[in-house]
């Protein structure tokens, strides 16, 4: 077996005197995806923010493609791709714009090509020059996507992508996702969709009171059974 | 990707948006001039004495009015979380440090050209605008290397308003009253002043360079 792209070890974190995480320990090879899922409150988006190197583990150790998280952090951030619950865009400036900026910041070839690519790609092309202050929340989460997409990474982390997405939204989401693993791409996602969980990973993981309270290989799992263990295990 | 193309990137995205929101700079701009016109109201300002308090007013309406645009220039990112999701490109945080230090030099500084002809108006006292802009420009960097920083700090707060004056203004006293003397030196030639230029840009260098590498500690979560 090859070694692990993504590996976690004993991650901790508390707010204050609070607990958040109590010892998480996950691995995940190349190319393989895998869903988080909890009940709010379990410490999935605190997981991926630590992933994403936005916060700091309080213990733990964690790799991604054989670097440190904690001394190789800027080499880790060229590798992934972040999509926030929220989608973190600057108001003031238009689709297009937005784009340009964080391609500018991931040193993208052709930034310009490659954002309206992009934004085609996301079914944005016609918003290309509007400010990201009138799209509605749908087209939001499509520039945050193509935003994540922008610099090629190879580990997406997804905090609830599929919020606010329509149909089509969320049809286009699970071909870019489709299309990302079938470049190698790994990806981590959280969802509270257990349906969309199933569909789209190799692995299921369930948090529950900052711990990995259940893991199963998705293709061993049918969705009814993981309704019932998700009562079960998280509830 | 190198520091000065990282920095250039962010100034002119933060340049972008404030031409286009104009939020801080009229924000900034109506303040000081307010500050300059009490100022002109409340002293019984008289040829003998307009010398030493118009450089006062001038630097009180230039240090307050910057502390509203300070006290935006990274809290606004932080609410949207656009501020977390630049965090997350793979840039040196000096880069981001000096962007932001850079924007708010040049949106103060745009206040102050607005501010200058108002108060050389209201308080009409002769100087030399030549000899005034090297230490309003020292003086403005002094004020924004130590401010971004902690705008920084107090942007992670609930109470940043108030957090954020309460920390800066003791430390930029020394560069306030240099500048302050520097501004009233210009008005009154006086014998034996101490060399206030000297001292804002000693001040400035030692902010700058603490400020620089302190930047990526005080942004961590």
């Amino acid at each position: 077996m090859s070694a692990s792209y993504l590996e976690i070890h004993g991650v901790k974190k508390s707010f204050g005197l609070k607990p958040i995480l109590r010892g998480i320990d996950l691995s995940l090879h190349a190319g393989e995806r895998m869903a988080l899922l909890g009940a709010n409150g379990a410490g999935k988006t605190t997981l991926l923010r630590i992933l994403a190197g936005l916060t700091r583990s309080s213990a733990g150790r964690i790799t991604i493609d054989g670097l440190d998280l904690m001394q190789q952090t800027r080499e880790i951030r060229r590798k992934v791709g972040f999509v926030a619950h929220q989608p973190y865009l600057y108001d003031d400036l238009s689709a297009l714009e937005n784009l340009l900026f964080f391609a500018r910041m991931y040193a993208v070839e052709l930034p310009q090509v490659r954002s309206t690519l992009l934004l085609q790609r996301v079914g944005m092309g016609k918003k290309a020059r509007e400010r990201v202050s009138s799209l509605s929340r749908g087209q939001l989460q499509r520039l945050a996507l193509a935003r994540a997409l922008l610099h090629d990474a190879q580990l997406l982390l997804l905090d609830e992508p599929d919020t606010g997405l329509d149909q089509d939204g969320l049809a286009l989401l699970t071909e870019l996702l489709a299309e990302h693993h079938a470049q190698g791409g790994t990806q981590l996602f959280t969802t509270h969709d257990l349906g969309a969980a199933m569909g789209r990973s190799d692995q299921v993981v369930m948090l529950s009171n900052g711990r990995v309270a259940y893991q199963r290989e998705t293709a061993s799992l049918e969705e009814a059974s993981i309704r019932q263990i998700y009562q079960e295990v998280v509830r | 990707m190198n520091l000065l193309s990282q920095v250039w990137t962010i100034l002119w995205k933060d340049i972008r948006c404030e031409l286009r929101s104009k939020q801080m700079v009229i924000g900034m701009g109506l303040f000081a001039l307010l500050v300059l016109v009490i100022f002109n109201f409340a002293f019984d300002l008289r040829v003998d004495n307009k010398a030493a308090v118009a450089p006062g007013a001038l630097w009180v309406a230039f240090v307050f009015a910057s502390f509203l645009g300070l006290g935006r220039t990274i809290a606004a990112e932080r609410e949207k979380g656009s501020f977390d999701r630049l965090l997350l490109c793979p840039v040196d945080r000096k880069a981001i440090y000096l962007a932001k230090l850079l924007g708010n030099v040049l949106f103060i500084g745009v206040v102050e050209i607005v501010a200058l002809p108002v108060f050389a108006i209201l308080f009409n006292v002769p100087f030399s605008a030549g000899a005034l802009i090297p230490i309003v420009l020292l003086g403005t960097l002094g004020i924004a290397s130590v401010g971004t920083l902690f705008s920084a700090m107090a942007a992670a707060t609930q109470a940043r308003e108030l957090l954020l004056p309460i920390l800066v203004f003791p430390l930029i006293v020394p560069i306030v009253i240099a500048s302050v003397r520097a501004t009233g030196a210009l008005m009154v030639v006086s014998a034996n002043e101490p060399p206030w230029l000297g001292l804002i840009a000693a001040f400035d260098a030692i902010f700058l360079s603490l400020s620089t590498i302190l930047f990526e500690y005080v942004i961590e979560d």
